[in-house]
């Protein structure tokens, strides 16, 4: 992938504390979203992405300028946040939840109906996800809950570009398998009553 | 053949599993939670702060950050705190914390400009960063007028080699997000009017330009007359009236003078202090 030094990273390789409340700004869902990915429930993630952007923060008050400039930022703020969350994770009680990260979100604009319908879709697809083999889920939700392109999400994880793409491509068979699935099913339930 | 026919199938369904799959999974997205990035700020310590100061018409909540001086209220006019944090942030799209005590060297710079302490070229870092850059540029020239004397819109209009642009410089003046630090009060009309003031009208303009020590009627009587300059008789220079060169000619060397050509032509030089210009179109405004 090509290395654009972006106008941010320009910025930021200038001056650290005028650039990074852009940096926050522009990367904040992101950082958050991968961190809700590992540790699932939405306090934890939002206090594990502001420890990911407190580390981002001393890590560019440490890194030369040269270095700065040539991040690219998208992935270096995940992995930093993925591996804050893993030590979240490693730290703490193992819990029996894991499907609360399909809350129920409320659209102002839209309907009753088509908010529920929303919400049993979006219960679906975060349950479809937890199902998922561990080896594919973290690489499936990088790549289309967060929106990581393949290149950005090879480096988040740290592996080769082609393991990621066949790690995501399974994934998303089996993903797409269970939910087939899931309908076979639910149609002949409603057949039956 | 046939293999990579089924191939191409296989890709295809690949694809179409990746579309399906992406648009179910984008509804797990979430945005960051409201507040998540003002908290991150703090802890990094780049959030503004501010304090409540005296000023020379009543109290001012005076915002800085480290780009220095940023945002000027009176808490007179603005009412609670609150609401200048609301202003601030409408203003900035960043959060402000209020302190009982500002830094020395910042407290340093708003005694500076407020009352006139301390050494008079400390230099004043003001954040105007969210101006576009005329009204920039007219406000940092707004800020080399000095205590105690006034300066035409024209004047400003002109030193930015804009001689025109008059009402564009009362509009970016009226605006000034940092009043009393930018001495936009300090800027007034060529027809010796005093003019509008943002923070409080022109009786505010008064009273803040009377703290200061100016002369008001003088300051309003000598235009009436038509008079724009003083010249001295001696060095046969010429200066806006409240300039300090001008103050410093005795009473029996002052020569009122009403244009820049009367002057010239009377073999007076303009102040290099002050660089006193007619307002454009004078005739018509005469």
């Amino acid at each position: 992938m090509q290395t654009q030094p972006s106008e941010l990273c320009e910025r930021l390789a200038t001056d650290v504390d005028e650039a990074f409340p852009e940096l926050v700004g522009a990367h904040q869902d992101l950082v958050f979203g991968v961190a809700l990915r590992v540790v699932h429930d939405a306090t934890s993630a939002q206090d594990v992405a502001q420890d990911a952007f407190v580390r981002a923060y001393r890590a560019l008050k440490r890194y030369p300028p040269e270095r700065v400039r040539e991040l690219r930022l998208r992935p270096w703020l995940a992995r930093i946040a993925l591996n804050a969350a893993r030590n979240e994770v490693r730290d703490r009680k193992p819990l029996a939840e894991l499907d609360d990260e399909a809350t129920t979100l409320t659209d102002a604009a839209a309907g009753p109906v088509y908010i529920a319908e929303r919400n049993d879709d979006r219960r679906m697809w975060a349950r479809l996800l937890t199902q998922l083999p561990d080896r594919y889920r973290l690489a499936v939700a990088l790549r289309y809950v967060d929106d990581l392109s393949y290149p950005e999400l090879a480096q988040t994880l740290g592996r080769p570009l082609g393991s990621v793409k066949s790690d995501v491509h399974r994934g998303t068979a089996l993903l797409r398998a269970a939910y087939d699935a899931e309908q076979r099913a639910a149609g002949a339930r409603e057949a039956a009553s | 053949m046939k293999t990579s026919s089924s191939a191409a199938a296989a890709a295809a369904a690949h694809d179409q599993d990746d579309t399906f799959v992406a648009s179910g999974l984008a509804l797990l997205r979430q945005p960051a939670p409201a507040g998540m990035s003002d908290a991150i700020l703090e802890r990094v310590g780049l959030v503004d702060e501010y304090v409540k100061v005296d000023g020379p018409i009543g109290p001012l909540f005076v915002a800085y950050g480290r780009r220095g001086i940023s945002f000027v209220e009176r808490a007179d006019t603005i009412g609670e705190a609150g609401d200048f944090e609301e202003a601030f942030r409408a203003t900035f799209g960043r959060p402000v914390r209020r302190v009982d005590k500002a830094p020395e060297l910042v407290r340093k710079i708003i005694d500076a400009r407020l009352w006139g302490t301390g050494a008079k070229s400390v230099k004043v870092p003001v954040e105007l960063d969210q101006l576009p850059s005329f009204e920039r540029s007219v406000l940092l020239k707004v800020l080399e007028i000095p205590r105690g004397e006034v300066r035409p819109y024209a004047w400003v209009a002109a030193e930015l080699g804009r001689p025109l642009a008059v009402r564009a410089v009362g509009n970016a003046v009226a605006r000034n997000p940092i009043p009393f630090v930018i001495p936009c009060h300090r800027v007034v009309r060529s027809d010796g009017r005093i003019g509008n003031y943002g923070a409080g009208g022109p009786t505010a303009k008064r009273a803040v330009l009377a703290s200061e020590g100016v002369d008001i009627d003088e300051l309003e009587r000598l235009p009436n007359r038509g008079v724009r300059f003083i010249g001295s008789d001696t060095t046969h220079v010429f200066c806006y009236p409240s300039c300090r060169n001008a103050k410093r000619i005795t009473d029996a060397h002052r020569v009122p003078l009403h244009s820049s050509d009367e002057a010239r032509g009377a073999g007076f030089r303009a102040c290099k202090v002050c660089r006193p210009v007619d307002p454009p179109f004078r005739a018509a405004v005469a």
